[in-house]
């Protein structure tokens, strides 16, 4: 059975990841498990200076999911360089750096830096919903996207995928923009703008208001999204968006995704993203499949 | 480093309407943990309700590697946790954090809790005891109807002193009144304290003015419990205005020097 898949150029020993926020640098969960385990680590969004984030309350819990405001702290990426990737290096696994920025100029600054360190990937951020600036102008639109896009590449040899928002008329606009500015990949779909009111006190729970909306409860939307780009482009998808187990894996990469990503989905069991793999053997196992690229677009429609 | 442990209630005990004290089999917890870490609990296999929820250690017991906790019913997830039966089997991550409660070389300590704030002090109680070292208790309740485990509380105390808000039982008042007058005729090392936002307010300015090192434990929502998701920020002292820092409950709490923290 091969599982093995190449990536946007990155060689993967299966196609599970786990998605940018939800795993850190690495470090907490390989407490639980042996990082080399899984394709790739993509780390928690990092900004070319530390951010400290956005007031709390910061998270809350909704049906099926959760709503969260973290504001994309991070050390930055000189304390990232030093110490978080010869950490997540010790692992035979890939690391996929996520990149965010305020500006055309301060993504373009991140990833010269990116591309001297030894790590496998740029996923650029441009779809955070808890950042005005990180989003609003770049994430949205056709133009938008392919503008920062090509910037990045100019100075990126690295795999390059791009992250898209879900809070867009059509996704498969900003998908194009990437792909026609030269990303080897894109990454969707990060969160959902939301709000959740306590109706005792009449407030947003969260500080910020709003938050993204991410779990189970956005994976039917996700799956769709995923369908749509996987017929609007070429260059390869990597799928999230509440995936808690193989069965939902598999319902991404039929739908077009070659690789996936497991999110919020490691909070409430650490070992999800290794149950994940071993349901996609399981799965494969079961209905003979061979190779996993045959799952890939395998989706019928009616 | 945390554990994740599938394991069986064994003893179920309901306090109050809505107050359980759970014990459960978990060795592989009870041997590390120390007191102030506290637990994450899934409530069932379902996704809903989707996260952990994050539960305070109330006793350890070394010996027979049983870990006790205890919970109020607040919502969803604590409600559906309160049906579990003895027999049944709960998944817990634990021990979680690394701000724990240090007993440094203290020689006589005050122990200050309020409400459901007080069963992560018991541990502490318990420890100081067994060290020799002289504790003051002040334990507060809204009334005397939620007046919980007073016996439990006075053997692992020097000193207990009781309060309730309304004054229907023994002292009348906030904990911290009490905690204070004993703090004018005598000198304490350090004051532990968990509880309401006010009490932990008062506790810091208190220690602050007296100049007495003080340990908070502090709550705020939690995504992931293992310092992932960055959710659980409380703000650093001093930081600035206009760039506020923050560090996180779950990994560097929850327990905190309060010189450490603004809240």
């Amino acid at each position: 059975m091969n599982t093995k898949i190449n990536f946007a150029g990155i060689e993967m020993k299966n196609p599970v990841t786990v998605a940018s926020g939800t795993f850190g640098y690495g470090r907490e969960y390989s407490e639980f498990y042996d990082l080399g385990k899984l394709g790739a680590v993509i780390t928690k969004g990092t900004s070319l200076k530390p951010r400290p984030g956005n007031k709390p309350t910061r998270v809350y819990e909704t049906t099926g999911g959760m709503i969260n405001s973290i504001g994309l702290q991070n050390p930055g990426v000189e304390y990232f360089a030093s110490y978080d990737l010869p950490f997540l290096r010790k692992f035979d696994t890939k690391v996929i750096v996520n990149a965010c920025g305020s500006s055309v100029e301060e993504y373009v600054e991140l990833c010269k830096i990116l591309n001297t360190l030894d790590i496998d990937g740029v996923e650029l951020n441009l779809s955070c919903p808890n950042v005005k600036a990180g989003c609003l102008a770049f994430g949205t639109t056709y133009d938008g996207v392919k503008g920062i896009t090509s910037a990045v590449r100019k100075v990126l040899d690295k795999p390059l995928i791009v992250k898209l928002t879900p809070n867009v008329t059509d996704i498969t606009q900003t998908a194009k923009g990437a792909e026609n500015a030269g990303a080897d990949a894109v990454s969707l779909i990060n969160t959902l703008l939301a709000m959740k009111i306590d109706i005792n006190t009449k407030k947003p729970v969260l500080a910020n208001n709003t938050g993204g909306l991410s779990g189970p409860a956005i994976k039917p939307v996700a799956v769709r999204m995923v369908y749509q780009v996987s017929k609007a482009v070429k260059i390869p998808i990597m799928g999230l968006g509440g995936i808690v187990n193989g069965e939902d894996a598999i319902e991404f990469m039929l739908a077009g995704a070659s690789t996936v990503s497991i999110g919020c989905g490691n909070f409430i069991n650490p070992y999800t993203a290794v149950e994940t793999i071993n349901g996609i053997e399981a799965y494969m196992k079961k209905h003979n499949i061979e190779d996993i690229k045959d799952i890939i677009g395998k989706v019928e429609m009616n | 480093m945390p554990k994740q442990v599938y394991t069986k209630l064994v003893k179920k005990e309901k306090l109050l309407d809505d107050l359980y004290k759970f014990s459960v089999e978990a060795k592989e917890i009870v041997d590390i943990a120390k007191p102030g870490n506290f637990l994450e609990i899934r409530i069932n296999e379902n996704l809903d309700p989707f996260l952990r929820r994050p539960i305070s250690i109330y006793n350890l017991n070394k010996e027979k590697g049983i870990l006790e906790f205890i919970f109020q019913v607040k919502g969803k997830g604590t409600q559906l946790l309160s049906k579990k039966e003895e027999g049944d089997f709960i998944d817990i991550i634990g021990p979680l954090g690394s701000g724990t409660f240090k007993l440094e070389e203290y020689k006589n300590i005050a122990i200050l809790g309020g409400g459901i704030g007080i069963f992560p002090l018991y541990e502490l109680a318990k420890e100081a005891k067994q060290d020799g070292i002289n504790v003051n208790m002040y334990i507060e309740f809204r009334n005397k109807n939620l007046v919980v485990l007073e016996k439990e509380f006075e053997e692992k105390s020097s000193k207990l002193t009781i309060t309730t808000d309304d004054g229907s039982y023994k002292n009348s008042g906030f904990a911290i009144q009490y905690l204070e007058r004993d703090l004018n005729e005598n000198k304490l090392d350090a004051i532990y304290a968990c509880g309401p936002l006010p009490m932990l307010r008062a506790a810091k300015k208190l220690a602050e003015e007296r100049n007495i090192p003080c340990q908070l434990s502090l709550e705020e929502k939690m995504g992931c419990g293992l310092g992932v998701c960055l959710g659980c920020a409380v703000k650093t002292a001093n930081s600035p205005v206009d760039n506020p820092q923050y560090i996180h409950v779950c990994k560097a709490g929850p327990v905190f020097d309060s010189k450490l923290v603004e809240i």
